[in-house]
């Protein structure tokens, strides 16, 4: 399956692996390994199906093809796809989860209120 | 390698028959009536927040069930995790197993009394058999006091192969059964042929009896049983 093209979606190669605190303000999709923390308070992230992300993560929207072993912060929605392996509490508005997808963790549904209290 | 469990479901092995034939057909989702999950009904249903941990295969029915009526819900597939190859040791008798300490250490680490509720589903007759009496003493430790434990075991009409199946809630006591098929070669299970060996699912490890169950169960508060037509007995248990 190949990244998604976009004029603002930054990519992470399978044969990329960082590590350290990611920030920015476009989608990010990463194929490669990623260990720390990832922010895109109003973006996307995609983790595409050779992507290991050991990092909490905070978006707007986050979609798991590979692994992510973290918490995940999502102020719109979370999909997991088919061949998602997921460790960690999701926190979210929506969110999505194929046949096949595993989960292991919390699953938090926040309305806009809830945010807006921090809860 | 002729485990416990193997010898053990010699002693009860019978023919898959019925409605357990039919069920075998890998796409074919089946649908029963659970009186168990119709008694967890009323807790459903109740103004309190719950907090519910399901065991059984990732279920988007269940979140969107459970988190549409305000409450937490926690999944943890315990019958994958125990098919983690770093699991397995030998016992003091050179018998293979699996190792509890470590298999704990990583899943079901959660503080004490921190679930209303747990689905348990079949996680029972297809755990293996080194990890059934420590899972069921942490499950005790996170249960709330008058918290509830919902599980499946099958009769001992049940054969070895039956299906090991994946459980939706439906409606408040109907759930949708879709048969387990793993996707991995690697998740046959570490240990082989105790655990998965035929390719395609989980295998039935043993057929508790009614007081093989109590035993089980013995430091919960109360037990009830639930005998269904499809040589099923559910379980339901009050810490």
């Amino acid at each position: 399956m190949s990244a998604p093209l976009s004029g603002d979606l930054a990519q992470i190669g399978k044969s990329v692996v960082i590590k350290g605190e990611l920030s920015g303000s476009e989608d990010l999709y990463v194929d490669g390994q990623v260990e720390g923390s990832i922010s895109l308070k109003g973006n996307s992230l995609t983790v595409g199906p050779n992507g290991q992300v050991k990092a909490s993560v905070e978006a707007k929207g986050v979609v798991v093809q590979g692994k992510l072993e973290g918490n995940v912060q999502a102020s719109d929605r979370v999909e997991l796809r088919k061949s998602a392996v997921v460790t960690g509490d999701i926190a979210t508005q929506r969110i999505s989860i194929e046949e096949g997808a595993y989960l292991k963790g919390k699953v938090d549904i926040q309305g806009k209120a809830d945010k807006a209290a921090g809860k | 390698m002729a485990s416990v469990s193997q010898n053990f479901m010699k002693l009860f092995r019978g023919s898959s028959s019925g409605s357990q034939t039919a069920a075998t057909s890998s796409s074919q989702k089946l649908t029963r009536r659970s009186s168990g999950l119709g008694e967890l009904t009323r807790l459903w249903e109740s103004d309190a927040q719950l907090c519910v941990l399901d065991l059984g295969s990732t279920s988007a029915a269940n979140i969107r069930y459970f988190t549409e009526r305000g409450h937490r819900i926690y999944s943890e597939d315990l019958l994958v995790a125990s098919t983690e190859p770093g699991l397995v040791t030998k016992d003091e008798e050179g018998k293979v197993i699996l190792d509890s300490r470590k298999f704990l250490a990583d899943n079901l680490v959660y503080p004490a009394a921190h679930f209303d509720v747990v689905l348990c589903w079949n996680l029972p007759d297809y755990l293996d058999e080194s990890l059934v009496r420590p899972v069921m003493g942490r499950l005790w430790s996170v249960l709330k006091p008058q918290g509830m434990l919902l599980a499946f075991f099958h009769t001992k009409d049940a054969g070895p192969d039956s299906p090991c199946y994946r459980f939706h809630i439906v409606e408040k006591d109907v759930l949708e059964m879709q048969k387990i098929v793993l996707k991995r070669e690697s998740r046959r299970g570490p240990t082989g042929a105790i655990h998965t060996a035929i390719s395609d699912g989980f295998r039935l490890q043993r057929v508790f009896n009614n007081r093989h169950i109590e035993t089980l169960f013995r430091d919960f508060a109360s037990i009830k049983f639930f005998l269904a037509r499809d040589n099923v007995r559910e379980v339901l248990v009050v810490r």
